[in-house]
C-alpha cells in the first residue's frame, strides 16, 4: 500500500470515475497515518515543503493588505508549486525508472519562473499606477471595480 | 343620287348629332356662356342640324319614291289592285341589301304596281356580337315610316328646344324651390341646372332616333332602355321634390315590368328563330339570311302570316328527338325527314303559341312604354317633370315609341295578339278619358288625354288599322306637344297648375289661347265632314272607320267601336272643359290673372309652328302627297289583307284596312266622329260657358262616381294594395330576417371569435409573456444577488479562490472513486 502511495503515478493511474459517489467517506484518510519524520526522505517530504510554502503564500495573499505583500504571497505560491514539479520530476525520487528524459518537471518549473517574472512585472506596474492614483498600496482601497 | 347609301348616312348623322351635343354639354355645359346659357344653343343647333338632315333625307326619299294619291284618294278610294303582285313580285328588301346601290330601279318597280314588300333599306354599321349564324348589330332599317318619324321627331324636338330655352330660364341662376319643404321650415336653395336639362334632352333625342332607325329588335331594346333612363332623368329633374323623385322612380319601375315581358318576347324570337333583324341580311358567305319579317311572312305564302320553321321545330322538339333516334346513324336522313314533316306539323298548329307569346311579349314592352292598361299609372305622375319634357317625352315621342314598335313589329303579330292589343287599347282609352273628365291639374288632364290617345292608337293597330294607328301617332304628336307647350305657357304665366284658379286668360294670352284652341280642335278631330278638317279629323276618322269595320265583321266585338266612339265624346268634353276653364269666362283668381302675361316670342313661335302643323298634318297636297300616303308606302308586306284568328278567342277576322275606306263604313264613321265630338263640346260649353248645368251639381249628383274618378279608379291604391304593400311587407320581412337572424348569426360568430381571441390573448399575456418575463426577472435578480459578491476586495477574492479550490478538492475526493480506496 505504501509503495503505491509513493508511486509517481498515484494521480494519473489511481483516479477513475466510478459509479459509486461515496465509496469511502474520505479516501485519503490512510495518509493521516503517515509519519514523515520516521520515513526516509522521498517525494512526500518535498510535497510537504511545497504545501507549506503554498499555504503560506495563500495565507499571505489573503491576509496582506499591502499589495507588495500580496505579490510576495503569489511568489510563494508559485514556488511551492515549482518544488512539487521538481520533486515529481527527479529520477532519484521516482522509484520505477520510467524511460523518460527526466526533465519535464524542470522545464515546467522554468516556465513557471518565467511566468512569475512576467506576472511580477505587470503586477508591479499595476501597483505603481495604483499608487500614483490613490497614494497608497492598500488593496482594500482598491474597490473601484466592485459590482 | 344613290339613295341606299345616302339615306343611312343622312339619318345616321341626324341620329348622332344630338349625341355629340349631349357629350359636349356633359363635359363643358356649365362653361358654355353665362351660367351655361350656351347649352341651349348647342342642343338646339344639334337638333336643328338633325332636322335639316332628316328633311334632306325626306326630300331624297320623295324624289325616288314619290307619294301618289293611290291609297287615300278622296278619302274613300279603293286600295288599288293591291293583292295582284304578291307572288310574282320577287322584289323584296333583301334585294336592297344584297345589291345595295340600285334603289332607283326598284323604286320604279315599286311605283308601277302596289308592291308586296315595301321599299326598305337595311344594313349594319357595327357588329356587337357574332357567333355562328347568330349576330347582333347596330344597324339601320329605313323605310318611309322611318324617314317620316325622323322628320316628325326632330321637328317637334326643335320646337321644344327653342321653347325650353326660354321656359327654363329660371334655371340660369340660383333657384329657390318652394315645393321642397325642408325640415326646419326654411326655403330650399340650389344652383340652376340649365345645361343639365339640355344635356338630358339631347341624350333623349339621340335615343329616340335610335329606336326609330334601329335595324333589329336588340338595338330597339337598347335604345328603348336609353329613352327610359332619359325619361327618368327628366321626370326627376326637380329631384329634391319628393313627388318628382317618386314619379321618376315609378315611371322607371313600371317600365321595367313591361320590359320584362319584352325580354321574354325577345328570347322567344332569338331562341326559336336566331335572328332579331327586321329585314333580310347577307352573311359573310354572301348567302341571304331571312329577317323576322320574311320569316313570318315569306314569299312562298304570298306574305300571309305563317309560323316560321324555327318556331315549328322549337315546338316539335320531342317529335324531332324521336326522328333523330330512329335515324341514329344517318343524320342526313333525319334532317330530310324533319324537313318533310315540317308542313304537316305546321298544319297541326305547332309553334302558333310561341309566335303569339313573342308578339305579346314585345307588346308588353309597349304597354309599359306607351302607358297602356294596366301599366298606365306612371304617365300622369310623370308630369312632375318640366313642361317641355312632358311635351316631348311624355306625349309626342317616347310614349309613342310603343305604338311605333307595335307598328314596326306588325307583320309578326298574330291576329290573336292584335285582338289583345285592341282590347288593351280600348280599356286604356276609356279609363283614362273618364279620369280626365274630373282632373283639375291642367297637365294631368293632358296626361290622361295622352294615355287615352295612345289607347286609340293601340286599338287602331289591334283592329287591323295599321295605317290609322301610325297616322294618329304622327298627328297626335303634333297637336299633343302643342297642347302641352300651351299648358306650359299658361303655367309659366300663372305659376300654378290648378285650372280652378285660371279663367279668362284669353284676353291676356291671346296667342296661347288661340293656339291651344287649335290644338283642342285637332285632338277632338274637328272638321267639316267630307270637306276638310284638322289633322285629328283625318286620323281619328280612319280609326273610327276601322273600328266600325271590325265590329261589323265580328259582331261579338261590338264594344270596341263603342269604346272609340264614346272615347271621342269624352275627349271632346274634357279638352274643351280644359280650354273653357282656362281661357274663357271671367277670371276666378284675380291675383293669378293680374300677374299673367303672354309668353315671350321664343315660346310663342313654336306654338304657332306646331299649331300650323296640327291643322295641316292630315291634308293631302295637290300632288298627292300626304303623311298618310307616305306611311302607306311602308306598309309591311301582307298586312293589307284580311286575316283570321282564333287561338285565344272565338274565331274572328281582322278586316283588311282598305275596306274601311268604303262609303258604307267611312260615312258612318265620319258622322259618328263629328256628332260625338260636337256633343262633347256642346256639353262642355253648357257646363263651363253658359253655365246652364252646374258642374258642382253634376258632381254632387254622381258623387260616388265622381269620387271614383277623382281617385283615378283607385288604381294607385289597388296597386299599392296588390303589389307595393306585399313587396314592402316581404322586404320588411327580409330586412327583419337580415337584422334578426343573419346579423345575429354573424354577430354570434364574431362574438365567438372574439372570445377565442380573448383566451388566446390571455395565454399569450400570462403564460408565454410570463415565462419570458420570469426568465428575465430570475436572471435580473440572480444578477442582483451575484453582484453582491463582487465586493472589489482583492483579498476576499483570494479567499474565494482558496475556499473554492479546497471545496473542489473535497468534492472531487468525495465524487471520484480513487484507487486509494480500494
Amino acid at each position: 500500500m505504501g509503495e503505491s502511495i509513493l508511486s509517481g503515478t498515484v494521480f494519473a493511474a489511481g483516479i477513475s470515475v466510478g459509479p459509486a459517489i461515496l465509496p469511502g467517506i474520505f479516501p485519503l484518510a490512510p495518509l493521516l497515518a503517515f509519519n514523515p519524520f520516521t520515513e526516509p526522505v522521498g517525494v512526500i517530504h518535498y510535497m510537504i515543503v511545497g504545501a507549506v510554502m503554498f499555504t503560506a503564500g495563500v495565507v499571505c495573499m489573503a491576509l496582506k493588505r499591502n499589495a507588495l505583500g500580496v505579490l510576495m504571497g503569489i511568489e510563494l505560491v508559485l514556488n511551492g508549486a515549482n518544488i512539487n514539479f521538481i520533486a515529481f520530476s527527479s529520477p532519484y525520487l521516482r522509484g520505477d525508472g520510467a524511460p523518460t528524459l527526466g526533465l519535464d518537471g524542470q522545464l515546467i518549473a522554468l516556465f513557471v519562473i518565467l511566468l512569475a517574472a512576467a506576472e511580477a512585472a505587470v503586477a508591479l506596474a499595476i501597483t505603481l499606477n495604483f499608487y500614483n492614483n490613490h497614494a497608497t498600496v492598500d488593496i482594500d482601497r482598491a474597490d473601484d471595480l466592485k459590482g | 343620287m344613290e339613295l341606299p347609301s345616302v339615306l343611312p348616312t343622312l339619318l345616321g348623322l341626324a341620329w348622332l348629332v344630338p349625341l355629340a351635343s349631349f357629350v359636349a354639354i356633359l363635359f363643358a355645359g356649365p362653361r358654355m356662356g353665362h351660367h351655361g346659357r350656351g347649352a341651349a344653343r348647342v342642343a338646339t343647333a344639334a337638333i336643328v342640324t338633325s332636322l335639316v338632315l332628316s328633311l334632306a333625307a325626306m326630300v331624297g326619299w320623295l324624289s325616288q319614291h314619290p307619294v301618289r294619291n293611290a291609297v287615300h284618294g278622296g278619302h274613300a278610294a279603293a286600295h288599288g289592285s293591291a293583292d295582284g303582285g304578291h307572288g310574282s313580285d320577287a322584289h323584296s328588301s333583301s334585294d336592297h341589301v344584297a345589291s345595295g346601290h340600285d334603289g332607283g330601279s326598284h323604286a320604279a318597280d315599286h311605283d308601277a304596281g302596289h308592291a308586296a314588300s315595301p321599299v326598305a333599306y337595311s344594313g349594319d354599321w357595327y357588329t356587337l356580337y357574332e357567333g355562328g349564324r347568330l349576330k347582333l348589330s347596330i344597324g339601320w332599317y329605313i323605310d318611309a315610316l322611318t324617314v317620316l318619324m325622323f322628320v316628325m321627331i326632330t321637328f317637334i324636338a326643335t320646337c321644344i328646344h327653342i321653347y325650353a330655352s326660354d321656359y327654363m330660364h329660371d334655371e340660369l341662376h340660383d333657384v329657390e324651390d318652394h315645393e321642397v319643404h325642408l325640415a326646419g321650415g326654411g326655403h330650399f336653395h340650389r344652383p340652376g341646372r340649365y345645361p343639365r336639362f339640355f344635356q338630358a334632352l339631347s341624350l333623349f333625342c339621340f335615343s329616340m332616333l335610335g329606336i326609330v332607325i334601329a335595324g333589329n329588335l336588340a338595338m330597339v331594346f337598347i335604345f328603348w332602355e336609353l329613352v327610359g333612363i332619359c325619361s327618368w332623368f327628366l321626370i326627376g329633374f326637380y329631384y329634391e321634390r319628393k313627388s318628382a323623385s317618386n314619379a321618376a322612380n315609378k315611371a322607371f319601375i313600371v317600365n321595367r315590368i313591361g320590359d320584362f315581358g319584352m325580354l321574354i318576347g325577345l328570347m322567344a324570337l332569338w331562341g326559336a328563330l336566331g335572328t332579331l333583324n327586321f329585314a333580310d341580311t347577307t352573311d359573310r358567305a354572301g348567302d341571304s339570311q331571312p329577317g323576322l319579317f320574311s320569316l313570318v311572312r315569306p314569299t312562298v305564302t304570298e306574305h300571309a302570316q305563317w309560323v316560321p320553321d324555327g318556331m315549328v321545330k322549337f315546338a316539335a322538339a320531342d317529335r324531332i328527338a324521336v326522328i333523330v333516334r330512329k335515324h341514329a346513324g344517318d343524320p342526313r336522313a333525319a334532317v330530310d325527314e324533319v324537313e318533310e314533316q315540317l308542313d304537316t306539323w305546321r298544319g297541326e298548329g305547332l309553334g302558333r303559341w310561341l309566335l303569339l307569346v313573342a308578339g305579346l311579349g314585345i307588346f308588353c314592352g309597349c304597354v309599359g312604354k306607351s302607358a297602356q292598361f294596366p301599366l298606365f299609372v306612371w304617365l300622369p305622375d310623370a308630369m312632375e317633370g318640366p313642361t317641355p319634357v312632358s311635351a316631348l317625352v311624355h306625349s309626342a315621342t317616347m310614349v309613342a315609341a310603343g305604338v311605333y314598335l307595335v307598328g314596326r313589329f306588325y307583320p309578326v303579330l298574330t291576329p290573336d295578339a292584335l285582338l289583345v292589343i285592341a282590347y288593351v287599347g280600348a280599356i286604356t282609352l276609356f279609363i283614362s278619358a273618364t279620369i280626365a273628365l274630373v282632373a283639375n291639374d291642367i297637365k294631368r288632364v293632358l296626361a290622361y288625354s295622352t294615355v287615352s290617345q295612345l289607347g286609340y292608337m293601340m286599338l287602331a293597330l289591334g283592329v287591323g288599322g295599321w295605317l290609322a294607328g301610325l297616322f294618329h301617332l304622327v298627328t297626335h304628336a303634333f297637336f299633343k306637344s302643342l297642347l302641352f307647350l300651351c299648358s306650359g305657357s299658361v303655367i309659366h304665366a300663372c305659376h300654378t297648375n290648378d285650372m280652378r284658379k285660371m279663367g279668362g286668360l284669353r284676353r291676356v294670352m291671346p296667342w296661347t289661347a288661340g293656339t291651344m284652341l287649335v290644338g283642342c280642335l285637332a285632338i277632338i278631330g274637328a272638321g267639316v265632314p267630307f270637306v276638310i278638317g284638322t289633322s285629328g279629323y283625318y286620323s281619328k276618322d280612319s280609326i273610327l272607320a276601322q273600328a266600325l269595320l271590325f265590329s261589323r265583321t265580328n259582331p261579338a266585338h261590338w264594344i270596341l267601336f263603342y269604346a272609340v266612339a264614346g272615347g271621342a265624346m269624352l275627349t271632346a268634353f274634357y279638352m274643351f272643359r280644359l280650354w273653357f276653364m282656362t281661357f274663357a269666362g271671367e277670371p276666378r283668381d284675380h291675383h293669378v290673372h293680374e300677374h299673367a302675361h303672354e309668353s315671350p316670342p321664343a315660346m310663342v313661335y313654336p306654338l304657332v309652328a306646331l299649331a300650323v302643323l296640327a291643322v295641316i298634318a292630315g291634308w293631302t297636297l295637290p300632288g298627292g302627297f300626304s303623311i298618310a300616303n307616305m306611311i302607306e308606302q311602308a306598309r309591311p308586306a301582307g298586312t293589307g289583307a284580311e286575316e283570321a284568328g282564333g287561338l285565344l278567342f272565338n274565331s274572328f277576322t281582322i278586316p283588311a284596312e282598305h275596306e274601311s275606306h268604303e262609303g258604307s263604313v267611312h260615312v258612318v264613321a265620319t258622322w259618328t266622329a263629328f256628332l260625338t265630338a260636337a256633343a262633347g263640346v256642346f256639353l262642355a260649353a253648357l257646363m263651363y260657358v253658359w253655365k246652364v248645368i252646374s258642374p258642382s251639381m253634376v258632381a254632387a249628383v254622381f258623387s260616388p262616381l265622381t269620387a271614383f274618378l277623382v281617385n283615378r279608379w283607385y288604381f294607385d291604391e289597388l296597386y299599392a294594395f296588390l303589389f307595393v304593400k306585399p313587396i314592402l311587407a316581404v322586404s320588411r320581412l327580409a330586412s327583419d330576417t337580415d337584422k334578426g337572424v343573419i346579423d345575429k348569426i354573424i354577430d354570434g360568430i364574431a362574438w365567438g371569435a372574439r372570445q377565442v381571441a380573448g383566451i388566446d390573448s390571455w395565454i399569450d399575456r400570462n403564460l408565454i409573456d410570463g415565462l419570458v418575463n420570469a426568465t428575465a426577472a430570475t436572471t435580473w435578480s440572480a444578477g442582483l444577488e451575484l453582484r453582491k459578491l463582487q465586493t472589489g476586495h482583492l483579498r476576499q477574492y483570494i479567499m474565494f479562490i482558496v475556499l473554492g479550490t479546497v471545496a473542489l478538492f473535497v468534492l472531487a475526493s468525495m465524487l471520484f472513486r480513487s484507487t486509494l480506496a480500494g
